[in-house]
């Protein structure tokens, strides 16, 4: 499959998506003028992806920011990933935040709570 | 000699508005459209006068946060009114204040009598709601659904509340029988009290 790879701009995330480097990684920041719009490509290519057997995958949010339009359009992602959990794959999700930023920590607990992933939270 | 008397109206207005903004302490005052443009601006803006300030990370976030919001609240749910004349979808009054001890954000915008009842009611419980409840009603409404057809999540009072730990402070003043302009207030402290 293809990889993605979205540059970061002041109100979009970073996005990588990419199997043959084993890199899964969303960063930055993100308010979209439409988070619907922006966020359906890359849950339909992780739709695709999960579509067949996969044996582990390694997620990664490194957001500083996000808007509470994109916070339902990141638990969309996080289900994607659940349903392929459910389905036999190993996931595994780093949610990382800044140790001065505790919303970002609140954030990545209560996503932990909504999805039954393993979900690993770390400061960088 | 009319042109000298509207002149001298303009200049006295602008130095009243001056003296008001200094003495509110208001940073930024703004009317009209709020467009995603206007949103990355004003954020911009924002941030480089707390970095200027030195203002810890942890606020910088929340206030980034609830202006982001609060312009979201404007764009997204300041509907044309029936029976006025001029264009009022996505138009509202944005305001940043800043005194000693707190930072304010304040977002205003004309709604009708119909979504003053269901706002009012969504306001009140948020405000009856402390920590744990507010995460709860949070989750809540994280599991339950799409986004609107608007593009908001149904969670930005919710956040707002939860990100600045007041009750929210707001107020409709009637404009007509139909109308009312919403005023929301979010204080948010300097440093942290507990």
């Amino acid at each position: 499959m293809n990889s993605i790879k979205l540059e970061g701009k002041e109100d979009t995330p970073r996005i990588i998506l990419d199997p043959a480097n084993d890199i899964f990684e969303i960063s930055g920041r993100s308010l979209p003028e439409d988070a619907a719009l922006f966020y359906e490509p890359i849950l339909e290519w992780l739709r695709r992806y999960s579509e067949t057997a996969k044996t582990e995958i390694s997620f990664h949010f490194k957001l500083n920011y996000f808007n509470t339009a994109s916070s339902k359009l990141l638990l969309d992602l996080l289900m994607i990933l659940e349903e392929m959990a459910n389905n036999g794959t190993k996931v595994f999700i780093k949610w990382f935040y800044d140790e001065e930023d505790e919303d970002m920590l609140e954030a990545g607990e209560e996503y932990a709570e909504l999805v039954e992933v393993p979900f690993e939270l770390v400061t960088y | 000699m009319e042109n000298k008397l509207m002149n001298e109206i303009f200049h006295d207005y602008v130095f009243d508005f001056y003296r008001r903004m200094k003495i509110n302490q208001i940073n930024l005052i703004y009317e009209g459209e709020v467009t995603h443009q206007i949103t990355k601006a004003f954020t911009a803006l924002t941030e480089e006068s707390m970095a200027k300030d030195a203002e810890p990370n942890g606020l910088q976030m929340k206030v980034f946060h609830i202006i982001v919001e609060s312009l979201q609240n404007i764009s997204k749910h300041a509907q044309n009114i029936n029976g006025f004349k001029e264009e009022t979808r996505g138009i509202g009054t944005f305001l940043i204040a800043k005194s000693e001890t707190d930072y304010f954000i304040i977002a205003g915008n004309l709604v009708d009598t119909e979504d003053r009842i269901a706002m009012t009611e969504l306001l009140e419980t948020i405000n009856k709601l402390d920590k744990d409840g507010l995460k709860a009603l949070h989750q809540e409404q994280m599991k339950k659904g799409k986004l609107s057809e608007r593009g908001g999540a149904g969670l930005g009072f919710i956040d707002i509340a939860r990100k600045s730990g007041r009750p929210l402070a707001y107020n409709f003043k009637p404009i007509t029988d139909q109308t009312s302009f919403f005023i929301l207030t979010t204080q948010i402290p300097r440093s942290k009290v507990e």
